[in-house]
């Protein structure tokens, strides 16, 4: 599949799990992917992943790197078609336990992370756009905790669900601006990703009970709705969400 | 080239519509095999029928000419749909009925006379066997002089959820979601707009137009394509993840 052919995206948190995935899925479908993560770019071997892709060292968090990092993309692809901001954290915590400093480190990469991608990729991603029926697109990666909550899900939750609602904005300002962006959010639900082999039995019995589909995700499952939403036939969706959780929040 | 929909078997429903010849075509597109259906028989398809979703006998013709052919089917859309935009005062019981029997019953009789074809596909089918509703932004939000058309419409959203729960209880690995097309421009969106003029609310067709545009925050109406598009992701493996998903696919209507 050639759908997003002379795309280039960057992917947040693409080291691993529903990143890596997507990574993986957008190379697949043609792009070229800057992966922006945590580690050293020197402990970083993408020597699998073929001549499309690169990585830069990218703390969502912290506004110098993402300056650093939109001009290592200018540098290295010239242009930049789609945004996937999916690095994220979160570990459950009763609320009169939770300390201010995991609840704003939480804040700081699931919710300042998605804004100052967007603020500092939006003039990139507006200039790319006009080359495509459906212009460029973001894709935010929420949870199905941006739409309901979980007990202990404390600032996790309240991230995720400010990145649905900053979603909304971002897509109707894009729009008021005549910008060519598109801006949604996906919603996953239980996701098997690395951390959840690690997951203690009942946990993970109550993820895969709790889910009407009677499982929980494979990562791909996810990275094929971003490709879907990065690509032109997508190309009416904006300020939507899309929730994939198996029916959980059908419930 | 294969596409997303090789060896999928596909009922569409007021196929003679934007909309839904929109959804052939780009099922085809992908490399299924579509049956297509309307009050007359629609133009396209691999086989075309006429079919009143209304119709619980219709419905079971349509299922038995489909095991005949096939002996299952993998993807129903339910994309057939009626509006007669009016005041509450002015909506007539008649005109409430119709539209719950277009727009609402006619989803009960697809699940029903479908059912035992789709589970048939849903045993082999990677991502299981997908039923798509087509809902409305009217659905989701309140729009004034659409009061019986968004009742409707809601109906299929909340149906499409549990569908897809009961669906999931049973075992059936059958998928149902719900998708919420802003305006699109068919001849149903011409015909709200051929209202608004007649009611006075816009000077003419080309206000109307510019109006129904000023909806999407992106300022324009979809295109059937637009629509069908989706229809054919949320009937692909790619949503083998999605059910009991809802889809705004409104250029943006329902983000403010
Ligand atoms: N796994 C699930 O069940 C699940 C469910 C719903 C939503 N999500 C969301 O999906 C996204 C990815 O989750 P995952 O399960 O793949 O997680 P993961 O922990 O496997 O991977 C997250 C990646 O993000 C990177 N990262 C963390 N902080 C960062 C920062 N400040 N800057 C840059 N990169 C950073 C990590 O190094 C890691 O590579 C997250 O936003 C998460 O909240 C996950
Ligand atoms: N056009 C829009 O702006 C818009 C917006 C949101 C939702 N929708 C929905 O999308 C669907 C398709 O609409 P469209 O815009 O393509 O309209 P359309 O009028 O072009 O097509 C609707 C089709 O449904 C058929 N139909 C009506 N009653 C039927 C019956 N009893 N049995 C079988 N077929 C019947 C019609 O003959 C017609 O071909 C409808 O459900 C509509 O409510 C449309």
């Amino acid at each position: 599949m050639s759908r997003l052919a002379g795309r280039v995206a960057l992917v947040t948190g693409g080291l691993r799990g529903i990143g890596l995935s997507c990574v993986e899925r957008l190379l697949d479908e043609g792009a070229s992917v800057m992966i922006g993560d945590l580690a050293d770019a020197e402990d970083v071997d993408l020597s699998a992943y073929g001549e499309n892709v690169d990585y830069v060292r990218l703390d969502v968090a912290d506004e110098d790197a993402w300056t650093n990092a939109v001009a290592s993309i200018e540098a290295r692809f010239g242009r930049l078609d789609i945004l996937v901001s999916n690095a994220g954290i979160g570990t459950p915590c009763a609320l009169r336990e939770e300390t201010l400093e995991n609840w704003r480190k939480t804040i700081a990469v699931n919710l300042d992370g998605t804004f100052l991608g967007t603020k500092h990729c939006a003039d990139l991603l507006a200039k790319s756009g006009r080359d495509w029926k459906g212009g460029a697109s973001i894709v935010n990666i929420s949870s199905m905790m941006g739409l309901i909550a979980l007990p202990k899900g404390g600032p996790y939750n309240a991230s995720k669900g400010g990145v649905r609602l900053f979603t909304k904005v971002a897509a109707l300002e894009f729009a008021e601006d005549k910008m060519p962006i598109r801006v949604n959010s996906v919603h996953p639900g239980f996701v098997a990703t690395e951390l959840f082999a690690a997951f203690p039995d009942e946990l993970k019995a109550f993820m895969t009970s709790s889910t009407p589909l009677g499982r929980v995700a494979q990562t791909e499952e996810i990275a094929a709705v971003v490709a879907f939403l990065a690509s032109d036939d997508a190309s009416f969706v904006t300020g939507s969400e899309l929730v994939v959780d198996g029916g959980y929040t059908a419930k | 080239m294969g596409g997303v929909l090789e060896g999928t078997v596909a009922l569409v429903t007021g196929a003679g519509g934007g909309i839904g010849s929109a959804t052939v075509k780009a099922m085809m597109d992908a490399g299924a095999e579509v049956i297509a259906t309307d009050l007359q028989a629609p133009a396209g398809g691999t086989l075309s029928l006429a079919h009143d979703v209304t119709d619980q006998a219709q419905w079971q013709q349509v299922a038995d000419t489909i095991r005949d052919r096939w002996g299952r089917l993998d993807v129903l859309v339910n994309n057939a749909g009626t509006v007669k935009i009016a005041s509450i005062e002015q909506t007539t019981i008649e005109d409430w009925r119709r539209m719950m029997a277009v727009n609402a019953e006619a989803i009960l009789l697809g699940h029903q006379a479908m059912l035992p074809l789709l589970r048939e596909a849903g045993k082999n089918r990677e991502g299981g066997a997908s039923i798509v509703n087509i809902s409305s932004v009217s659905g989701l939000v309140g729009n004034a002089f659409a009061a019986a058309y968004g009742a409707s419409k809601a109906a299929v959203r909340l149906f499409s959820k549990a569908a897809a729960l009961e669906f999931a209880a049973l075992g059936y690995n059958i998928r149902v979601n719900s998708v919420h097309p802003g305006g699109v421009e068919t001849d149903m969106s011409e015909l709200i707009c051929q209202t608004f003029v007649d009611m006075g609310m816009a000077p003419d067709m080309a206000a109307a137009r510019a109006d129904s545009a000023r909806l999407q925050p992106i300022g324009r109406t979809g295109k059937p394509s637009e629509i069908a598009n989706a229809v054919v992701f949320l009937s692909s493996t790619a949503a083998s993840f999605i059910t009991g998903s809802e889809m705004a696919v409104d250029g943006g209507w329902t983000a403010g």
